[in-house]
């Protein structure tokens, strides 16, 4: 039986009478004597806080950008680091090209990552490093179009949004072996 | 030399003599003459007292260097990167909170824990929020457990053997005893939804890092870790809070803990997509390796140390395995041709470091100690050949390969391969 946490020492009388009536002993336990603090909170009250994206899009936010809208952000947001055309830097990765069985192998968003949502899920968490998490979630998905587009995945002027992130095939999709279940 | 119970080739000793008859009974361990040829002087420190009692104490001045190796950081993002734990000058197997290994991707947060939140969230029948002081006041559960990251000895895969210590090799390990609350108990108050089959927790840092891993697995032995060896934990390790995932790669023990949402697959982050992901030859990849395959590793005498006198020698180490238990630990001084029988230390427990040590008698002559553990599963260590054997090259994860010091004629210590 889920029961809302109640500070031991705000506890009222008439919360207090009830909890007598149900037969628990104090107002942080449940009726099999277990200690229970979680306090209730929606999932409406989340959005914007959490920002996991999953494969299949869910946790995208509503807004859109295309590639074309993306460059700007890029150049200003990103190209120092990154580079102009997403050839890395010293200690930044590379975003562009590459491939998996070359000598050495040279592992990107384009040769490398399996699902588009993370790269929504990680530059919007995480990008740029100097001040994570201050892109608008339309800059977002303009920026992250236009790595996209950099690597050949979608066009300049596809519209990259929650419905659309569907329709976006990452060329290593089937690139990874699946251990989770071995123990 | 007498009595010497040979076990193996090049001077190993059959380790039960360090039960029955410690060291000193071989009577081969040269006593400096500097200490017993006269009447040693009353010291200095006997004759006045030293200063009183202290809030929060400090080692010994004379033990200053002994300190966790930090990689020079990235200027691009300067919060990120490593220090490793200096493993061949500690002793026993709990590793100093001071000394824990650290590992970050945007830096150390400065949590004020009244305003840290956590919250349990997605596939569940009632979303939960907790504050620090609610996880407080749960029934608290202690282990000791090994941390490594998968990144751990991920020199070992480059192409020369570079001669450095055990530490810069290996530090990216640390043990310590963990306290908190089962993450089961807090799923259980929120309420496990029918079709939720995975945990994706983030972190509070600047990068918000996020993993996920298996619902079995966080109903096993999962919890949210509050204390380090009786302390709160070290805010390098996640302060107020880290989920601790016991045996697994130390980077799904999300630090600075704030977000569990259970869902029905794994989120695909960057760090368990583009990161933490072991390239095979043929460009596929394994995902989700999540154990630390068993290992161990001689931490004395080992890379840069140099013996400073023939004759007995203890020689130790750790072993450690994400499978569960150390069953055995077999030591080489022939560079593997013949094997014997380490001493573990009383009740090791189950994903937790354990230490091992066998009585050496170095003869002068070159040598190449080597370690090799076998788990409670059967696992046996494997040369650093077959690791290498079973991924790319470019791959620098997941590496348990044996270690090799090589001791020579001089008494140097160095990493080698061969
Ligand atoms: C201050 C330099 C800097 C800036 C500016 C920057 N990045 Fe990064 N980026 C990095 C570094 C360093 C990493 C590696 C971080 C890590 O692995 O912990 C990285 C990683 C990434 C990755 C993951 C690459 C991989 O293969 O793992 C992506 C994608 C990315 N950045 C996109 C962006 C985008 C888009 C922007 C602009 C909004 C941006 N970055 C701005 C430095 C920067």
């Amino acid at each position: 039986m889920f029961m809302p946490k109640l500070s031991i020492l705000s506890v009222t009388a008439l919360v207090l009478t009830s909890l007598i009536l149900m037969g628990c002993g104090t107002a942080s336990m449940n009726d099999t004597g277990q200690i229970m603090l979680g306090q209730p909170i929606s999932e409406a009250n989340l959005q914007g806080w959490d920002l996991i994206v999953e494969p299949d899009g869910r946790g995208l936010p509503s807004g859109s950008g295309t590639a074309a809208q993306g460059q700007l952000v890029y150049e200003e947001q990103c190209a120092a680091c990154h580079g102009q055309q997403g050839e890395g830097g010293p200690s930044v990765p590379i975003l562009v090209g590459g491939s998996t069985t070359s000598t050495p192998p040279n592992l990107t968003v384009g040769s490398y990552w399996p699902f588009a949502s993370t790269v929504f899920d990680y530059v919007r968490r995480a990008m740029p490093p100097t001040a994570p998490k201050s892109l608008s979630n339309a800059e977002v998905y303009q920026v992250v179009a236009y790595v996209l587009n950099m690597n050949g995945i979608v066009t300049r002027d596809f519209v990259l949004d929650k419905n659309s992130f569907a329709q976006v095939q990452m060329p290593n999709h089937d690139g990874f072996i699946d251990r989770s279940q071995v123990q | 030399m007498k009595n010497f119970d040979l076990a193996a080739g090049n001077g190993l000793i059959n380790r039960r003599h360090m039960l029955s008859l410690g060291m000193a009974s071989f009577g081969s361990v040269v006593v400096s003459k500097s200490l017993a040829a006269q009447t040693p002087d009353i010291p200095a420190w006997s004759k006045s007292p030293g200063p009183g009692a202290s809030e929060y104490g400090a080692p010994s001045r004379f033990t200053d260097d002994i300190k966790r190796l930090a990689s020079a950081s990235n200027p691009i993002t300067p919060g990120t990167g490593a220090s490793r734990t200096p493993l061949h000058l500690l002793q026993g197997t709990i590793t100093p909170n001071s000394l824990h290994f650290e590992r970050h991707h945007s830096g150390v947060p400065d949590i004020d824990p009244a305003e840290h939140r956590l919250i349990i969230h997605g596939m569940v029948r009632q979303p939960l929020v907790f504050s620090y002081e609610d996880l407080l006041a749960y029934p608290q559960t202690s282990h000791t457990y090994f941390l490594e990251c998968s990144g751990n000895s991920g020199a070992s895969t480059g192409a020369n053997a570079v001669d450095t210590s055990a530490a810069t090799l290996h530090g990216l390990l640390s043990c310590a005893q963990w306290t908190g609350v089962m993450l089961s108990t807090l799923l259980d108050e929120a309420g496990i939804g029918p079709d939720a089959s995975w945990v994706m927790a983030t972190g509070a840092d600047a990068a918000s890092l996020g993993r996920s891993i298996p619902l079995y697995k966080a109903l096993n032995d999962v919890f949210i870790a509050l204390y380090q060896n009786g302390e709160p934990i070290r805010p390098e390790q996640g302060y107020p809070m880290r989920m601790f995932v016991p045996g697994w790669e130390g980077n799904v023990s999300v630090k600075w803990l704030t977000q569990i949402k259970l869902t029905d697959g794994p989120a695909n982050f960057k760090d368990e997509t583009s990161r933490y992901t072991e390239l095979l030859t043929n460009g596929k990849a394994l995902q989700f390796t999540f154990p630390m395959g068993v290992k161990s590793l001689i931490t004395s005498p080992s890379g840069q140390m140099s013996l400073q006198r023939q004759g007995l020698h203890e020689v130790t180490g750790l072993a450690w395995s994400g499978h569960g238990g150390i069953r055995r630990v077999e030591v080489s001084a022939d560079g593997g041709m013949t094997w014997t029988d380490a001493h573990l230390d009383q009740n090791p427990a189950n994903l937790a470091l354990v230490r091992f040590r066998i009585p050496w008698q170095w003869s002068g002559g070159p040598a190449i100690l080597q370690s090799r553990a076998t788990d409670a599963t059967g696992n046996v260590q494997p040369t650093r050949e077959a690791v290498l054997a079973l991924y790319s090259s470019a791959n620098r994860y997941h590496f348990n390969g044996i270690q090799r010091w090589a001791v020579s004629v001089q008494g140097e210590v160095k990493n080698v391969y061969a």
